[in-house]
């Protein structure tokens, strides 16, 4: 057995929530509303990654674009399952963490919005698994690698 | 280095809303205002006057578990609430040919916030159907156009709010302090300046749209100031929906929340009184207008299927204009669908006036409660729509995949009695 050390990068809460996943990160913003479809894909034609799919993955984007209806299409990927397991950001975006915020409310899925600073958020590279720790109290987040 | 984690202060009242002791619903917004707060660090929460809820179009089944949870709850509103559109016309329900679930849906959502004690007014222009918010004074207002107007032309402060916090803020009437809330905020940080144009330019509607685009385009989110431009906000409305107009596209093309018009708007008397320090300053030229008139109008045909007016929901001072242009001269072409999307309020007015006289006569429809550019309304077979509204401008190819032409109110009548596109160019030069 091969021991590797687990490294840890340290952010903010954006929402509570712990998730594990695969990192999809996105070189661009995309809005929920428009650019998102029901089946988690990225259907914005301007955007560089044109049918990327987001469901069960970490998404890693830079900040939020777009109309403020993307908080229920958020949501509604939530409820069905189509959406992303966790999403971190270099800026927090109002519009996603109340999607976050009403999933958690209505349908009891905690998705972690964590905000990272510029040096560990660079660390996150596309493929890589990640764990998610988001904590409410503390504000702490934690994203290990 | 780890971003430092805030602190929130909470009244004594609001720490007993969030403690459930107002009951369920008030806990359950509490906690959704209290969460943006903290992802946003702001410091406290501060109370509204009124709300502007955005969440009655239907995207899908979270808004309407949503909204139906908050009832259940035994939730009301608790400052004075408006509705933006929905997904239906309830005073004429065979205009919108929507799918079955969509329509169920959308009844059941904009049921579900009557009962919570939101006002029918089902309007994207509350602020030209009875509900103008004082100067200074702090509101939650969610969608786009209504916070462009209610920041920059009545001068009113909201955030910009999406669907769910717009009826979170009015059940517990309260908004995280942040954002548009702060003078500081508000200041310019890029000048827009038309002072080298000839202001003949700006005297029809039309280009006011093309001036939205360029707002969105050059200020994206930021705030924006303008200087050289006509206008006088007590001239009757004229100038007030040429501000609708603009604004609302420049929501739809960039994410514009406010803009100061310096010697028009309320809170920009001068430049010296909105400016932030080190603002960018960009001279505005005809060719940039001209450029930004060309991204709405997707097509050089003169073939015409329909015309659109009222996106954002059409004033009464525009159902003036729209019968004056219309007098006593001939029908519309008999294959033109000509619609205007409006307030129940608006409607009632206009009728009293004779203005939807004129315009039914001439062979025009009214649409109410809801958008010809979100709900399914025009003809199938519709290819080509001329309208003076940029934001539809914007929005509608995407949405209903048609061609558009923009033009002015009054090339809109001309060319819906001709039965194809008349356009003036003379007016772009």
């Amino acid at each position: 057995m091969v021991l590797t050390v687990a490294k840890i990068l340290t952010g903010k809460t954006s929402h509570p929530g712990e998730a594990h996943g695969e990192v999809l990160v996105l070189t661009e913003p995309v809005s929920f509303w428009g650019g998102v479809n029901h089946h988690g894909e990225i259907i914005d034609v301007h955007h560089a990654q044109h049918k990327a799919k987001m469901t069960n993955k970490i998404l890693v984007m830079p900040s939020g674009r777009g109309s403020s209806s993307a908080t229920a299409v958020l949501a509604e990927l939530i409820r069905t399952g189509d959406g992303p397991l966790g999403i971190v950001m270099l800026q927090c975006d109002t519009i996603l963490v109340i999607g976050a915020l009403v999933s958690a409310e209505i349908y009891g899925i905690s998705m972690p919005i964590v905000e990272l600073a510029q040096a560990e958020y660079d660390q996150l590279t596309d493929g890589m698994n990640v764990v998610i720790a988001a904590d409410s109290q503390s504000q702490v987040a934690t994203v290990t690698l | 280095m780890a971003l430092a984690p805030n602190q929130l202060a909470l009244s004594e009242e609001e720490s007993a809303m969030l403690a459930g002791e107002h009951g369920e619903a008030v806990a359950m917004c509490m906690r959704i205002i209290v969460g943006v707060a903290k992802a946003n660090g702001a410091e406290k929460l501060i109370e509204i006057e009124s709300a502007h809820a955005d969440g009655t179009l239907y995207h899908g089944e979270a808004g309407l578990d949503f909204t139906e949870k908050l009832v259940a709850l035994g939730g009301k509103v608790k400052v004075k609430t408006t509705t933006n559109v929905g997904s239906l016309d309830l005073l004429h329900p065979t205009l919108v040919h929507g799918d079955e679930i969509t329509m169920a849906h959308g009844r059941r959502l904009m049921d579900a916030h009557i009962a919570l004690g939101c006002e029918p007014t089902w309007s994207c222009a509350p602020y030209q159907a009875g509900h103008r918010p004082a100067f200074g004074s702090h509101v939650a207002w969610a969608e786009s156009n209504a916070i462009a107007f209610v920041n920059s032309v009545l001068g009113a402060r909201s955030d910009r709010y999406g669907d769910f916090l717009d009826l979170s803020a009015a059940v517990t009437g309260r908004v995280p302090f942040g954002g548009l809330h702060h003078d500081a905020a508000r200041k310019a940080v890029l000048v827009l300046d038309f002072s080298n144009i000839d202001s003949k330019m700006f005297s029809e509607d039309a280009p006011w749209a093309a001036l939205g685009v360029l707002l969105g385009n050059k200020a994206g989110t930021r705030v924006a100031a303008m200087v050289g431009l006509p206008g006088d906000l007590a001239d009757g409305g004229v100038t007030e929906d040429r501000l609708k107009g603009m604004g609302a596209t420049s929501a739809s093309a960039g994410g514009v929340g406010l803009f100061h018009v310096v010697g028009i708007t309320p809170e920009a008397p001068t430049l010296e009184a909105i400016i932030a320090p080190n603002a960018e300053h960009i001279i505005i030229t005809a060719q940039d207008v001209q450029e930004a008139r060309d991204q709405l109008s997707t097509t050089t045909s003169d073939k015409l299927d329909a015309v659109s007016l009222g996106t954002p929901h059409f004033s009464v001072d525009e159902f003036r204009a729209l019968a004056e242009a219309i007098g006593e001269g001939p029908k519309f072409a008999e294959h033109i669908d000509f619609y205007v999307s409006t307030s129940r309020d608006v409607l009632a007015r206009s009728k009293v006036l004779g203005y939807f006289d004129v315009f039914t006569n001439a062979g025009g429809r009214v649409l109410t409660d809801t958008c010809t550019y979100v709900t399914p309304v025009l003809n199938r077979n519709v290819r080509n729509v001329m309208t003076n509204s940029g934001k539809w401008a914007w929005y509608a190819p995407g949405n209903l995949g048609i061609d558009v032409v923009l033009g002015s109110l009054v090339e809109c009548v001309a060319s819906a009695r001709a039965g194809r596109v008349v356009r003036d160019e003379s007016l772009w030069s």
